[in-house]
């Protein structure tokens, strides 16, 4: 097998054909394991659901919040709840493995990639992972009585652009820890508070001042706020939560690049 | 113009220099050993030449690309072999070709999978996952992906460390076979055999610099001389011979339990024991004299 005659290959930033390759070589992993992964994604919105919209919800004094029942209350916050478990997590977990433990890093960056389209193609494989299982929450929803409603074709949409901002967030914490140990500190400082203080299972307008100032920066409020008015009859505010969402992705991108250019070029 | 150029790059990690000042040429068609203890430098030289090292001064080309500027342009041509199994090993043998084959921006990603399993001789397990495969297949999938796109340039780190003499030689026997074809090799390696069998010319690296480059049997007459006498027996013996040895201005080094004396066919038995058994002198001879490291 002599050597081929060189081709001149132009060479530019972002490249489609090297996203596209690193995004492949996720979907090749992902074949192998998709099935566990889809069968908690659809099964822990059932729990959710029967625990708290059911469980819960019946205790309430008119099983409403926020004139809508509780259940279905429940299950559109339950997306955003989905996407932060199927992206921060796997982005911080799977991007320090590959690291440090699989030296996958330094097998496609001997190849034509740079860290750019590595850590922009993560992101968005993450990202079009969670906008597909993001949406099963609001299936079981409907299952509950949720009306579908035209704009809920949207959701994917606001899943993935919510998606990318945790897969690269994920990405930096994962780039900057020096022990996977560390991530604890993140699940419980950062990730647990962001899910539980969304308006996912509560109001935020019932919280103290503070807070729900506070619960503005938070990225899965935005999200939720986004599905439940697709659900419910769209605002022109959304517009809002939209621009606040893809602004947090493309700060945590450029990010997320620099952290792993740190770590991963010596 | 040569496939790789390297003038007097330096590469420091905190207070140590891995690399320091280093002068490196690898010509086009040959295949250069890099040859040099742990911690000599041979990995570091590698990751500065995918840019997944950046220099703190000095200049790097490759096949024509100013790295790190063109460092993708470069790695484009170029093969890469590491020293650590990478591949996705629930992925079968197959995917993790046609992975590295669109990276590579290869036209017909099918024909050069089909290329590369029968150069890894694994077409029969192409559907298989990397994790059914024994270590002398994945070791030849992994040279296997470096190819898939047929590059001018190879370079192999440590491409048989850990592996049993069956699969090292299996291993030489594809490497040999690029070689010969025209493939431009650049291979780092501590194993003196391998560089002995692989390398038209040998490059000994030690604390981050060459210390000596030629073909290996050049090396041997240059730092061994063309004899070597080995003298087996009780530490305090070798002591004597040792000094014996010295006295009479032979060069000698300690190899496992025995001393060899080297140059010997200049002594006239001056300084050499009786009972000491000569043989042509090796490329572990060079490599021992100038690194003072036991060889592998």
């Amino acid at each position: 097998m002599s050597p081929e005659p060189r081709r001149t290959i132009r060479i530019r930033r972002l490249e489609p054909v090297a996203i596209g390759g690193i995004m492949s070589r996720e979907f090749a992993n992902f074949r192998t394991y998709w099935k566990g992964t889809t069968f908690s994604s659809i099964l822990e919105p059932v729990v959710y659901l029967l625990a708290l919209g059911l469980g819960l919800g019946a205790t309430l004094v008119n099983r409403n919040v926020d004139g809508v029942p509780y259940v279905q209350f429940v299950g559109t916050g339950m997306v955003a709840t989905a996407v932060i478990f199927s992206s921060a997590l796997p982005a911080m977990f799977g991007t320090f493995v590959k690291h440090r433990f699989q030296n996958t890093y330094d097998a496609l960056l001997a190849a034509p990639v740079d860290v750019e389209e590595l850590v922009t193609a993560e992101m968005l494989w993450i990202g079009l992972r969670s906008a597909v299982y993001g949406v099963f929450p609001l299936f079981v929803a409907m299952a509950f009585g949720l009306d579908p409603a035209p704009a809920m074709v949207l959701v994917p949409f606001f899943c993935f652009i919510t998606a990318l901002g945790f897969a690269a967030f994920g990405i930096t914490v994962a780039a900057t820890a020096q022990k996977i140990d560390q991530f604890n500190y993140v699940t419980s400082l950062a990730i647990t508070p962001l899910f539980l203080v969304a308006g996912t299972f509560f109001p935020i307008n019932q919280l103290p001042q503070g807070v729900q100032i506070a619960a503005q920066l938070n990225p899965l409020y935005h999200l939720v706020q986004l599905v439940r008015d697709a659900s419910f009859g769209l605002r022109m505010v959304d517009f809002l939560h939209v621009a606040f969402l893809v602004a947090l992705a493309l700060f945590f991108w450029r990010l997320a690049i620099r952290q792993m250019t740190k770590r991963l070029i010596d | 113009m040569p496939a790789i150029e390297l003038r007097r790059v330096v590469k420091r990690f905190g207070a140590i220099t891995a690399v320091d000042e280093l002068d490196l040429e690898v010509p086009e068609g040959i295949c250069l050993g890099l040859l040099g203890p742990n911690g000599a430098g041979k990995s570091t030289t590698m990751r500065l030449l995918t840019g997944q090292a950046i220099p703190d001064s000095g200049e790097i080309r490759v096949l024509g690309h100013d790295l790190p500027g063109e460092s993708k342009a470069a790695r484009a041509e170029m093969g890469v072999v590491p020293q650590l199994d990478n591949l996705d090993i629930d992925v079968s043998v197959e995917d993790n070709l046609a992975i590295f084959a669109r990276l590579y921006r290869v036209p017909d990603v099918q024909f050069a999978v089909d290329r590369a399993l029968d150069l890894a001789r694994l077409r029969d397990r192409r559907h298989d996952a990397v994790d059914e495969l024994s270590g002398g297949m994945r070791r030849r999938l992994l040279l296997a992906r470096g190819l898939v796109h047929r590059p001018p340039l190879l370079l192999l780190d440590e491409p048989t460390v850990g592996l049993d003499p069956q699969i090292r030689t299996e291993i030489w026997s594809l490497i040999d076979a690029l070689r010969t074809e025209g493939t431009t090799i650049l291979m780092s390696t501590h194993y003196i055999e391998e560089a002995e069998r692989l390398a038209d010319e040998v490059a000994v690296m030690t604390h981050g610099k060459i210390i000596a480059r030629g073909k290996p049997a050049e090396l041997i007459t240059e730092y061994a001389g063309s004899v070597t006498a080995e003298v087996y027996g009780p530490p305090d013996r070798l002591v004597e011979v040792r000094a014996q040895a010295e006295a009479a201005g032979l060069a000698v080094r300690a190899a496992g339990p025995a001393v060899a004396i080297m140059g010997v066919e200049k002594a006239e038995n001056n300084g050499i024991p009786e009972d000491a058994i000569r043989r042509a002198a090796t490329l572990e001879d060079v490599f021992v004299t100038l690194t003072g490291e036991e060889a592998e």
